[in-house]
């Protein structure tokens, strides 16, 4: 085992770690106030780590190369690409989060804890294993590491009821889903013999076993709960809601690369070669998501249990491209997360902007009446945001739909791809009741706060590459989603 | 002209002034928005005279593979031309329509209007199947907002209406547009036309098709959308709804539905038959018992859309001809009499017929421009609509008798809805003193009306204009109908000619123009 060529390989895990464990030293001695510091310096290491994956990225790398540590993980540029997004999601989680918990809506206890920073470097560095995991050790250790810190930055808000019953929600929840997803390992590894995900798949050829199917079945069940997939995502709209709302933009945005990530990753190594076996779950799943994620919305009054439901359907579109299950649907399925996220980041921020005199942060739709009266920017972001999330053209949030749907009828589902579009239409329903709401209703100007700098600007970038603009990415985009996808079919 | 991007720029002049309106006040963004749509149109003007006749089938194109799965082609074909410049005409006479009559939120609403234009100007240009796509779909945007923000009192249900149900029509045709690229290879339009697709698909994607445009036309019984719309968009919305948003359904059968599914067309012509007979008589019907203006003329958009899919589906030149002239035709007129109703609208400030009465004595003006529109909509020798409803009626007469007999006495209903609205608000005694109280159209509202009655007289007078750059582009989609044009009921066995009028005819026919 050669060690220097694993660590070069980790050195942008290697920068988090670094990074991570000294913060939390100053954040120990320093206390509170060194919280924007160290918020400044966690950003710092996050773009230093992502400026290592630039060469991988660019090239494009896979092969056995790219295994670390004699297969516990896999380097590949299916990794990197998740990293990318996880990294930059993060980084516009981190920029956004201090003008909220200096103002009103941070409760009794004003001003950005410095555990805060820390506790978001390990959660991605959680997620930058998890996306790289070749075994299920690996993956298992990812995974918590990263469910652990999201547990506390659910309920960062001590004083807060909603956002303490947010954190014991998720980690009880979670708590649960992880035993599922354990229970489906042991039963893989018990009638397998081996946890390394290239032995696994060669060991699951023909036939599966009733005990290999189980194990299947509760993996995915187990999945499928991190990345809030119906049947399993009752958990969302309630701690997306009790969260304080940078931790819930976390939330919807880079865990949620790095679950499907994990997913795709583990149905194409490990049961690649039993696709008959999860291509009708994956189906079903997105399918429900769709569905329920558009009915779920329809009734809520609360713009951020809205937004959970939204990120629940865009899991099932997300979902489709994976049950493609060939390249173009793993390729498709990355172009729609990138998208995904740009859209995700920018909503949660422009409801961070719906702030009142004194900073309280608003979030129902009684609140944003004719808001484009009285904050016409923040309005027509949102409107465009709201847009592209329910697809409609020219917004980029049609690209996204246009490529996995392209997969899944180009790979002869066509009857799957046309439910899943008629039934996308039930889903245009609220994000058009948000506009009416901003656009078509009295104003009722309760939205007076100003927003700093960094607000406009994640706000002002994210619109920007939904906008029509954002064409102009794809072939970049669709080339680096490419390579990825290629690099997850290498085995077969 | 070689190598200048004219559509481009036709594209790009209303997209910067929807950009500066957006952030300028409300006079200037009038100004603005005026400007920009007299440029597009003069644009226009200079893309009909350089349109080569006879020429290429593809004119103007340009083609840039700037994004993944799709390109940015562009390009125009007489039947693209024609509907182009209905759009840049009618849009410039919708900005003056809302000169005052608009108060709130100025700029905004000038940009809608702007980047609708864009986006019609791009429908009709695209030459790639997507790029069509994202043109077709994206106009729900503007449309929305303008339903939603600057409509009536009932504009909330009206503008969700109108949005999900066009987006449930569309959603289906993407799903087929993806099959038909996976195999054929291509998303270019023109060689798309000219692809065998296999017949058992044909059917599916015809019907895929058929949800879109059906809806967008739209066709009895999925038209509902279209009074509740009509009635609350602003009279500018509703000028650009009737005069070119529908005219994207037509343009949809006529681009992709007949010439890439010949086949099914042909063997789903009885159900677009059936459809349009029963559209043209009950819709006419609808239309005399209403008391609202705008629904009136809503419903009988929906009765002249009838006819031009009968005029589609006659798979002759006739046929086709008369469906074109009749779709322009209704834009100019169904657009004027909405702004007639817009007219009247901005002094009462409401739309119920019996408000009104004996409209000649005080606007004698008004009086002859809401009848030249009205005579123009029953369809009166001399004007636009008896053209195309002739065409479109010989065509089809060629196919089926029952049809151009039910389809006929549509236009005689027509004619009786139309001089009953006619009667009801310009003639008889003048019992509502404000009504009576109105003055007669000024310079603004006469800037309005004069170009549109001229077109439509022009296109009734001299209709070679108009056909001739689309003459070659439907012979060519004829000749690819004929093949499976159905069997007509009509015995077109022509006799012997009688020898004295055989030789006395002289042959100068409509090619020697």
């Amino acid at each position: 085992m050669d060690f220097a060529a694993s660590f070069s390989l980790i050195a942008s895990e290697l920068v988090l770690v670094i990074a991570g464990l000294a913060l939390l030293l100053v954040a120990a001695w320093g206390g509170d106030k060194l919280a924007r510091p160290i918020a400044v310096l966690a950003v710092t290491a996050l773009f230093g780590a992502g400026f290592l994956l630039v060469p991988g990225l660019h090239s494009g790398v896979d092969g056995p190369d790219t295994l670390a540590f004699g297969s516990l993980l896999r380097i590949d540029s299916f990794a990197l690409f998740a990293k990318a997004l996880i990294y930059l999601a993060a980084i516009a989680c981190l920029i956004v989060a201090p003008p909220f918990f200096d103002s009103e809506a941070a409760g009794p206890e004003r001003g950005m804890r410095a555990e805060y920073p820390v506790l978001i470097l390990f959660a991605v560095l959680g997620m930058s294993i998890m996306v790289s995991a070749s075994d299920l050790i690996t993956l298992y250790l990812g995974l918590e590491l990263n469910s652990l810190a999201a547990y506390v930055l659910a309920s960062i808000l001590r004083q807060d009821q909603r956002s303490a019953e947010a954190g014991l929600k998720y980690f009880v929840l979670g708590a649960l889903a992880s035993g599922i997803l354990l229970y489906g390992m042991s039963l893989l590894y018990g009638f397998t013999g081996t946890t390394d995900f290239t032995l696994l798949r060669i060991a699951l050829d023909g036939e599966l076993g009733t005990g290999q199917l189980f194990g299947l079945i509760f993996v995915l069940a187990g999945l499928a709960f991190k990345i809030s997939a119906v049947p399993f995502h009752m958990w969302t709209p309630d701690v997306y809601e009790g969260a304080p709302t940078p931790v819930a933009t976390f939330f919807s945005t880079a865990p949620k690369v790095a679950a499907v990530a994990l997913t795709a990753r583990v149905v194409f190594e490990v049961f690649g070669g039993q696709v008959a076996a999860w291509q009708q779950i994956v189906m079903f799943t997105a399918l429900a998501s769709i569905v329920f994620g558009a009915l779920g919305a329809i009734g809520q009054e609360n713009l951020k249990r809205l937004l959970a439901y939204s990120s629940i359907n865009n899991i099932g579109f997300i979902l489709l491209g994976l049950a493609v299950a060939n390249a173009a649907g793993a390729s498709a399925m990355l172009v729609y997360l990138f998208i995904y996220v740009a859209m995700s980041l920018g909503s949660f921020v422009g409801l961070l902007m719906l702030r009142g005199e004194k900073g309280e942060v608003f979030e129902t739709f009684a609140d944003i009446r004719g808001l484009a009266v009285t904050r016409p920017g923040i309005a027509w972001s949102l409107l465009l945001l709201m847009f592209s999330l329910a697809g409609i053209p020219p917004l980029l949030g049609f690209y996204s739909k246009f490529v996995v749907f392209q997969a899944a009828v180009e790979a002869d589902l066509v009857a799957f791809a046309a439910i899943a579009i008629a039934a996308s239409v039930i889903g245009a329903f609220y994000y058009i009741k948000f506009v009416k709401v901003m656009f078509f209703d009295e104003p009722v100007d309760r939205v007076t706060g100003e927003n700093g700098m960094a607000h406009w600007a994640v706000l002002f970038l994210t619109v920007a590459i939904i906008s029509p603009l954002g064409y102009l990415l794809t072939p970049s985009l669709t080339d680096l989603a490419d390579k990825a996808a290629a690099s997850l079919f290498l085995l077969n | 002209m070689d190598g200048f991007p004219i559509l481009t720029t036709m594209m790009l002049v209303p997209l910067f002034g929807a950009l500066l309106c957006l952030f300028i006040e409300a006079g200037a963004a009038r100004g603005i928005a005026l400007v920009a749509t007299l440029i597009t149109f003069a644009l226009g003007i200079l893309l009909w005279v350089n349109f080569e006749i006879g020429g290429a089938q593809w004119q103007f194109t340009e083609r840039a593979d700037l994004f993944a799965g799709f390109s940015y082609a562009l390009g125009i074909d007489g039947i693209a031309l024609m509907l182009i410049m209905l759009s840049v005409f009618l849009m410039p006479i919708c900005i003056l329509a809302s000169w005052n009559a608009i108060h709130k939120r100025v700029g905004e609403y000038m940009a809608a209007f702007l980047f609708m234009e864009v986006l019609m100007i791009g429908t009709f240009a695209a030459q790639d199947l997507f790029l069509f796509y994202i043109f077709f779909e994206a106009g729900l945007i503007p449309m929305y907002l303008i339903i939603g923000v600057w409509g009536g009192d009932n504009r909330i249900y009206a503008s969700y209406k109108f949005f999900l149900y066009t987006l449930l029509g569309s959603v289906l045709m993407l799903i087929a547009m993806f099959w038909m690229v996976a195999e054929a290879g291509t998303s270019d339009i023109p060689t798309l036309m000219d692809y065998d697709f296999p017949a058992g698909a044909q059917s599916w994607l015809w019907l895929a098709f058929f949800a879109s445009f059906a809806v967008k036309i739209p066709m009895w019984p999925l038209h509902t959308w279209l009074p509740d719309a009509h009635v609350q968009a602003p009279t500018a919305g509703s000028v650009i709804l009737a005069g070119v948003l529908l005219k994207l359904g037509g343009y949809g059968f006529l681009r992709f539905s007949l010439p890439m599914f010949p086949q099914a067309s042909a063997d789903f012509a009885w159900f677009v038959l059936a459809l349009s007979m029963i559209a043209v008589v009950y819709t006419s019907l609808v239309a005399l018992v209403q008391q609202d203006m705008k629904k009136l003329i809503a419903y009988s958009s929906v009765a002249h859309m009838a006819i031009v899919m009968v005029g589609l589906f006659a798979f002759n030149i006739q046929g086709l001809e008369g469906a074109m002239i009749l779709m322009l035709s209704h834009g100019l007129v169904s657009g004027a009499l909405f702004l007639c109703v817009g007219v009247i609208y901005d002094r009462l400030h409401t739309r119920e017929i019996a408000r009104y009465g004996g409209l000649s004595n005080n606007m004698p003006y008004y009086a002859i421009f809401f009848l030249l529109f009205t005579m123009a909509s029953i369809g009166l020798p001399g004007t636009s609509g008896f053209v195309g409803e002739f065409l479109a009626l010989a065509g089809i007469y060629r196919v089926s008798t029952l049809a151009a007999l039910v389809c006929t006495t549509g236009i005689i209903l027509g004619a009786a809805y139309m001089l009953y609205l006619y009667r009801r608000v310009a003639f008889g005694t003048q019992d509502n003193a404000d009504a009576a109280a109105m003055p007669d159209i000024s310079a603004r509202e006469w800037a309005m009306l004069a170009p549109v009655a001229a077109a439509v007289l022009w296109m009734g007078v001299y209709p070679e204009s108009f056909i001739a750059p689309m003459r070659d582009d439907i012979a060519a989609l004829d000749s690819q109908l004929a093949a499976a044009a159905p069997a007509g009921d009509s015995d077109l066995q022509s006799g012997p000619p009688r020898e004295s009028f055989a030789n006395t005819l002289s042959h100068a026919g409509e090619g020697a123009h």
